[in-house]
């Protein structure tokens, strides 16, 4: 009996995962998966693809050969961990800081630098052409993954959507009916805020009273678990969990990939007007990629040769990219009608014939 | 053929649209069991399962935002909005989802959803049941949207919007949902969008309008033809994209235009059309183009509202003046 002697009627808990301690040791005995060396070390490949990616797409906007840029950097663990445990036929819906899963899932590094460089054919991407594009405002995404799950659920398919976001994006109400439909139809959806500790200034304090957000699935009905976002392996076992329980009919879940941003919102950002350089020196011990370089070092499964290897390989490729994407052809103006409609209504086809210069509208 | 009202054309389209397509889904606020606000979903449930029809929790952003997921799976959501004035939450949805998904993707994800709502004052609602801002909805690029006047229009606009393969919001005219009677075969053909429909042919002048407003305008109408004055009217049916061709030349056939709508003079549909005849209809113009609509004022609760709706009087009265200009 609790207070007053009124009875409890539920009660709830919320469980913290992490394996990788910041300085690569092990807390507790790693998932099965972790045994594959293959598999860790493609972890640590693409966690490494994109912040050589990042670096250079930052590089690129300082020198105007690209638009605003949000940079992952510090948080490459999160979306490479979901991205990793998804199948082809998922549905990934990502939020615009979850470069990392797209590129994991096949999308060409020109096409991602198309979108930031201002053209809507980088969102006409390779690999699964069902996922979409990036959600530009914040949560609104939410309710498309309820709605893409939902069709799965219909069709009886065994395929899971994951949608991504931001701490910020919880404090919607997008995400909040989003979660709430999902608990209601037990839906293969998994929500994953991505818990940066900052949405632009607005510091986690100030986001939300929780004590976590995970917690925020309790109120929509499934399991919310808290995960260390700076731990490729938690990142990875939490999702494969998430994604099977979801595949198997057993509803969504929520993961919260407590994580930090060591660099700016985004390029249009200066990060040191709400927080100091401290804050983020003292964050940078606790980043993912190093972290996984300890252990893999520590296993004898990376050597010092595959990281200059890597380095190279990383290079050239992000070069290439680049190069691709700055000689793609610009687009023809009025091809900003081509896909306004499945058939361009005769009224616009004039205003289209206008932008091109064929007589007037 | 069976004669029924607009609502029950409604409940009828969406009947056949479910029968001929597995992937056409239903989903709204009280849908189900009991049928909707209007009864315009009535017996779906029951015939088509309660996966297919889809009570959701209260939540008109979730309704809109889940059309846009189910879409883009080759689903054919059809939401409903209980009334116009709760769409507003749908509305960062429609412009930043639903209109653009195909655009932003280059074709890649496509939108075929319908929104439906009532729409309209005159059944003596409460607040913010009455709105009418289809304009709004109309200044959306990507999107369509439909208002029917008639249940044989409803029966074949709203199948010709599920068919359709980008997002449709269709606005039903909540004033003649059961006042409005007419003979409807379900034959499972659609009407097309975009177009106008001609009502009333006539040589002096011409009055556009659309959805419930249609009524008074056609008493108007009859009015003026008992002075001798013969009146075009047209049902403008689609407003985004909507039929400039069919405006412009009935205008250069009777040289003078009435508008008519119900909702807020300021920015209201009725100028992006006077608009229109200015810039290319200007020299077959014989009086200046005049709009009859609602005040510039919220929307007044049941005992001032007819007092904002054009009425008949206030139709024939425009229209007069055009024909006496100069």
């Amino acid at each position: 009996m609790a207070d007053g002697g009124l009875p409890v009627v539920a009660r709830f808990d919320v469980r913290h995962r992490n394996y990788l301690a910041p300085d690569g040791s092990i807390n507790r005995p790693l998932p099965a998966f972790a045994s594959d060396a293959d598999l860790l070390t493609a972890l640590y490949r693409a966690m490494m693809l994109l912040r050589n990616f990042d670096r250079k797409a930052v590089a690129l906007q300082r020198t105007g050969r690209l638009g605003t840029y949000a940079v992952s950097l510090g948080q490459e663990a999160v979306s490479v961990g979901i991205a990793s445990a998804m199948r082809a036929e998922d549905v990934l819906l990502p939020s615009y800081r979850d470069n990392g899963a797209l590129i994991w899932r096949g999308v060409k590094l020109e096409e991602i630098l198309l979108f930031w460089g201002g053209d809507e054919r980088g969102n006409h991407f390779s690999g699964p052409i069902e996922d979409f594009p990036f959600c530009v405002p914040v949560g609104s995404q939410a309710p498309h993954s309820a709605g893409v799950a939902y069709a799965f659920k219909l069709r009886k398919q065994p395929r899971v959507a994951v949608c991504m976001f931001g701490d910020g994006a919880t404090s919607k109400g997008d995400v909040y009916e989003a979660m709430n439909f999902a608990g209601v139809h037990k839906l293969p959806v998994v929500f994953v805020a991505t818990n940066n500790q900052w949405a632009i200034s607005v510091p986690l304090r100030l986001q939300t009273g929780c004590e976590t957000l995970a917690q925020k699935a309790i109120a929509a009905g499934f399991i919310g678990e808290q995960v260390d976002g700076s731990d490729v392996v938690a990142m990875r076992a939490a999702a494969e969990d998430a994604i099977s329980a979801a595949r198997d009919g057993r509803g969504p879940r929520f993961i919260e990939a407590v994580t930090y941003r060591l660099g700016d919102h985004t390029t249009s950002d200066d990060a040191l007007r709400y927080r100091s350089a401290e804050e983020v020196q003292a964050r940078w011990k606790e980043e993912p990629i190093a972290r996984l370089r300890s252990y893999l070092v520590g296993q004898k499964m990376w050597s010092k040769a595959e990281e200059e290897q890597l380095a190279a390989e990383c290079h050239e490729r992000v070069e290439a990219a680049v190069e691709r994407y700055l000689a793609t052809e610009p687009r023809r103006p009025e091809s900003m009608f081509d896909h306004l409609y499945a058939d361009l209504p005769g009224v616009y086809a004039a205003q289209r014939r206008e932008l091109a210069g064929e007589g007037d509208a | 053929m069976p004669e029924m009202t607009l609502v029950e054309a409604v409940n009828l389209a969406l009947a056949r649209a479910m029968e001929d397509d597995p992937d056409v889904v239903v989903l709204g606020e009280d849908v189900g069991i009991n049928g909707g606000v209007f009864r315009a979903t009535v017996g779906l449930q029951a015939r088509f399962g309660s996966e297919r029809v889809l009570d959701t929790p209260l939540a008109e952003l979730l309704i809109s935002g889940l059309c846009v997921g189910m879409a883009a799976q080759g689903l054919k959501p059809v939401g409903e909005i209980q009334f116009m004035g709760f769409l507003y939450p749908c509305i960062d949805q429609l412009v930043n989802h639903a209109s653009r998904i195909r655009n932003r993707t280059r074709g890649r994800i496509t939108c075929p959803m319908v929104l439906r709502t009532p729409h309209g004052a005159g059944i003596r609602a409460p607040e913010h049941h009455s709105e009418s801002t289809e304009a709004m909805l109309a200044h959306i690029p990507g999107l369509r949207v439909v208002i029917p006047s008639s249940p044989e229009r409803a029966y074949g606009l709203l199948l010709a919007a599920i068919r359709d393969p980008d997002p449709v919001v269709f606005l039903e005219p909540t004033r003649i949902y059961r006042a409005a009677k007419g003979e409807v075969e379900d034959n499972g053909e659609a009407l097309p969008l975009d177009v106008a429909f001609v009502l009333r042919q006539g040589r002096d002048v011409t009055l556009i309008s659309w959805g419930a407003m249609l009524k008074e305008t056609m008493a108007a109408a009859d009015a003026l033809a008992a002075e001798g004055v013969a009146a075009e009217v047209i049902d403008l049916a689609t407003l985004k994209p909507y039929d400039e061709a069919t405006v412009l030349g009935s205008v250069a056939k009777t040289g003078r235009c009435v508008i008519v709508h119900e909702a807020t003079r300021t920015g209201g549909f009725g100028a992006e059309i006077a608009a229109l005849i200015a810039e290319r209809g200007l020299t077959s113009l014989l009086a200046p183009v005049a709009r009859v609509t609602g005040y510039d004022t919220v929307i007044p609760m049941a005992r001032l509202e007819q007092h904002m709706m054009p009425s008949v009087d206030r139709i024939v009265t425009a229209a007069r003046r055009a024909c006496q200009f100069s």
